[in-house]
């Protein structure tokens, strides 16, 4: 979902940017404070992401949920009655200036435990820096399936994009679905990711993939795409693509009758009661997507998560804030298991008992349970999300890992 | 049979709004050998009147169509008036770019207003489907290919049977001798933008009704199919750009319904290109001798 910025969220997102900016200028001040402060006494985390630049509404809402979960756990007493220390970093959204990011947390800060980076590439270069050092790092929202693959030390608490797709699949089995086409942009690997995906988890289900339509970008016109897909009679159509084409693509099969069910995945969030109604509220019925965090959830977690995040910061916190906050939980877990161990801080022992730490919990996030099985990728539930009569977004469901 | 059906009425309904914008385009150049590159930034504009009508204001769905045709036909004519009017004795080239320069400033314009991000019109009726026997037909596709039928049985009576459609023959024929026989040249070219931004702005309401979203770049790659139905029909002839526009949407239609949506543009300029090898006037073109 990240190498695709929308304009929407970066409007909303802007809009706390000078909220947070105070934010990472405490930072900067709690760094400069402790620096003479007993070592023994603090657990040395380091926070790093895009603060200012075109990815900017990514990494300050992941610094927010991170910074918040970082708040509450010293409120509670820190981990091994230590405080949690955190060192922001702002590394604009560039793989160079990530890297140095890296490198003074490491070096200059000492810290034991990084949540970050944010967007793909610079999260690739991180990965790929950290190797050498086994330093555990935790990034809340790189998708791209190369970030973890650099050594063991390096975890997500998003899935991937091709993840979604068999999210998808198993749930369109759930629901008893026999024959789904799909339509999707060729050219860009998320929606061809997900597509993937989903037909080859779905046809080792037992689901007949009745034909699979596609678009180029900037198209309008799906009409012919349409006809050709309802000339299949399909039980279910999967949208994996952005809210806006969605939604042009959902008014169209209406109006050529098409009165079923339609399924997408996270790049639908948005598609109804953001800036926008890309869709009339009419055309969304029988329409499913996954995701991993939605304010409708009524778990308590969530409910829990959205009154402190508001109370907090003073806005309804998104996807990326939850994802903040879980990531930060990940390590805490990984850190508890360290200090529990009574391991030297910054040791390649302590290091190691983090990493062995984060494989043997299982968290209990905001954006569902998390484990860890073989590498960094994690094994989490995803939210299945439809949409009542008048548009807003209901939990539907739950599929388990 | 149904799915042949409902492929027609798609490829009937995307040649249609092509039609619409190519007779723009044709009846410009037809007057005065301008490739108007700013028209289908008309359509945007009527695009995005709608939006503010309709979604912003909250008023009618008629007063907006209403407001989007009138929109259009302003803009049209102050374009003209604005921008081309003065180099109406320049290089062709000058005022070639110029229609390239007033095409960015409109995109541009529209970015800095309304913002990049797509803006919904909202549906202009609660009718989506119309069931023929059986067969569900898209409500606005039905709309698109009778209003265009309409559109073009009006402009043909126009130019062929009105007075002013006699100018606008005589003038595009020759400016000179329209002149000297008395004919106002400047009000007939400004008659001409208005008839054809006019029908930019059914268009525009057509292709909001179908396509519900209205973005700053969207007159681009709907100007430019619209450019290439109206030099394949012939440019400067009016039954011309109808049939480009229908073989135009035809085209696309085909090689999507093949599973081929991918290679839609390429085909579409394919077309072009042979045409112009084969036959450079287009389908409907005429040559002219030039007298010496």
């Amino acid at each position: 979902m990240f190498e695709n910025v929308s304009r929407r969220q970066f409007v909303t997102g802007s809009a706390a940017a000078a909220l947070a900016l105070g934010l990472v200028g405490c930072g900067g001040n709690n760094g400069g404070d402790s620096a003479g402060d007993d070592a023994a006494t603090s657990i040395k985390v380091g926070i790093m992401g895009p603060h200012s630049g075109d990815n900017a509404q990514y990494g300050l809402a992941c610094l927010n949920g991170a910074q918040l979960y970082f708040d509450q756990l010293n409120a509670d007493g820190g981990i091994n009655g230590k405080e949690i220390e955190t060192f922001v970093y702002d590394e604009k959204g560039d793989a160079t200036e990530a890297v140095n990011a890296y490198n003074s947390l490491v070096q200059n800060d000492g810290v034991t435990g990084i949540v970050g980076d944010v967007t793909t590439i610079p999260s690739i270069a991180v990965a790929q820096a950290s190797v050498a050092d086994n330093m555990p790092c935790v990034t809340p929202s790189a998708t791209a399936a190369d970030v973890v693959t650099y050594g063991t030390n390096t975890f997500r608490a998003c899935v991937t994009d091709p993840v979604q797709g068999v999210v998808m699949a198993d749930f369109a089995s759930k629901q008893g679905y026999k024959n789904v086409a799909t339509l999707y942009k060729t050219g860009d690997d998320y929606n061809e990711g997900v597509n993937k995906a989903f037909c080859e988890e779905a046809e080792s289900l037992g689901i007949t993939i009745t034909t699979q339509e596609s678009y180029s970008d900037g198209d309008v016109d799906f009409n012919t795409q349409i006809t050709n897909i309802l000339a299949t009679n399909p039980d279910a159509i999967l949208l994996p693509n952005y809210y806006n084409e969605d939604g042009m693509i959902v008014t169209q099969a209406r109006q050529q009758g098409y009165d079923k069910v339609f399924l997408g995945v996270d790049g639908w969030s948005g598609i109804y009661g953001g800036s926008e109604n890309y869709a009339d509220a009419a055309d969304l019925h029988d329409c499913y997507y996954c995701c991993a965090f939605s304010a409708s959830n009524e778990s308590d977690v969530t409910k829990q998560f959205i009154a402190d995040y508001e109370a907090a910061y003073d806005e309804t916190p998104t996807n990326f804030c939850a994802l903040g906050y879980d990531a930060a939980m990940v390590l805490a877990a990984g850190l508890t298991a360290a200090e529990e161990a009574g391991l030297e801080a910054g040791s390649e022992d302590y290091k190691q008992a983090v990493i062995d730490g984060i494989f043997a919990s299982t968290v209990d996030g905001v954006t569902g349970s998390i484990s860890y099985e073989d590498n960094g990728d994690p094994v989490k539930s995803s939210l299945i999300i439809t949409f009542a009569e008048d548009g807003s977004e209901v939990t539907f469901d739950t599929i388990e890992a | 049979m149904d799915i042949f059906l409902s492929q027609v009425l798609n490829g009937l309904q995307l040649g249609s709004i092509y039609a619409l914008v190519a007779l723009g385009y044709t009846m410009v150049y037809g007057i005065i050998l301008l490739l108007n590159f700013a028209h289908g930034d008309i359509i945007m504009v009527g695009a995005y009147v709608s939006w503010l009508v309709m979604a912003q204001l909250g008023l009618n769905p008629v007063l907006a169509i209403l407001l989007s045709i009138v929109a259009c036909t302003l803009m049209g004519v102050i374009i003209d008036k604005v921008a081309y009017a003065p180099l109406r004795n320049a290089p062709r080239l000058s005022i070639l770019i110029t229609a390239i320069g007033v095409s960015y400033f409109l995109e541009n314009g529209a970015q800095l207003v309304f913002g990049a991000d797509p803006k919904v019109v909202p549906a202009f009726t609660d009718i989506s489907t119309i069931n023929l026997g059986g067969l569900a037909l898209s409500f606005p596709a039905v709309v698109t290919v009778l209003v265009t039928i309409v559109a073009t049985v009006a402009l043909t009576l126009l130019v062929q049977k009105s007075k002013l459609g006699k100018a606008m023959r005589a003038v595009s024929e020759d400016m000179g001798a329209a002149r000297l026989m008395g004919i106002n040249v400047n009000s007939t070219i400004s008659f001409t933008f208005a008839v054809g931004s006019a029908l930019a702005g059914i268009g525009a309401v057509l292709y909001a009704m179908a396509y519900t979203q209205a973005s700053p770049t969207m007159g681009m790659m709907l100007g430019t199919k619209a450019f290439v139905a109206a030099v394949l029909g012939g440019i400067g002839s009016i039954p011309g750009a109808v049939v480009g526009g229908l073989i135009v949407g035809f085209a696309e239609m085909i090689v999507t319904w093949l599973g081929l949506s991918v290679w839609k543009d390429a085909v579409v300029f394919l077309l072009l290109i042979i045409v112009l090898i084969v036959r450079p006037t287009g389908i409907f073109g005429r040559t002219m001798s030039e007298k010496v």
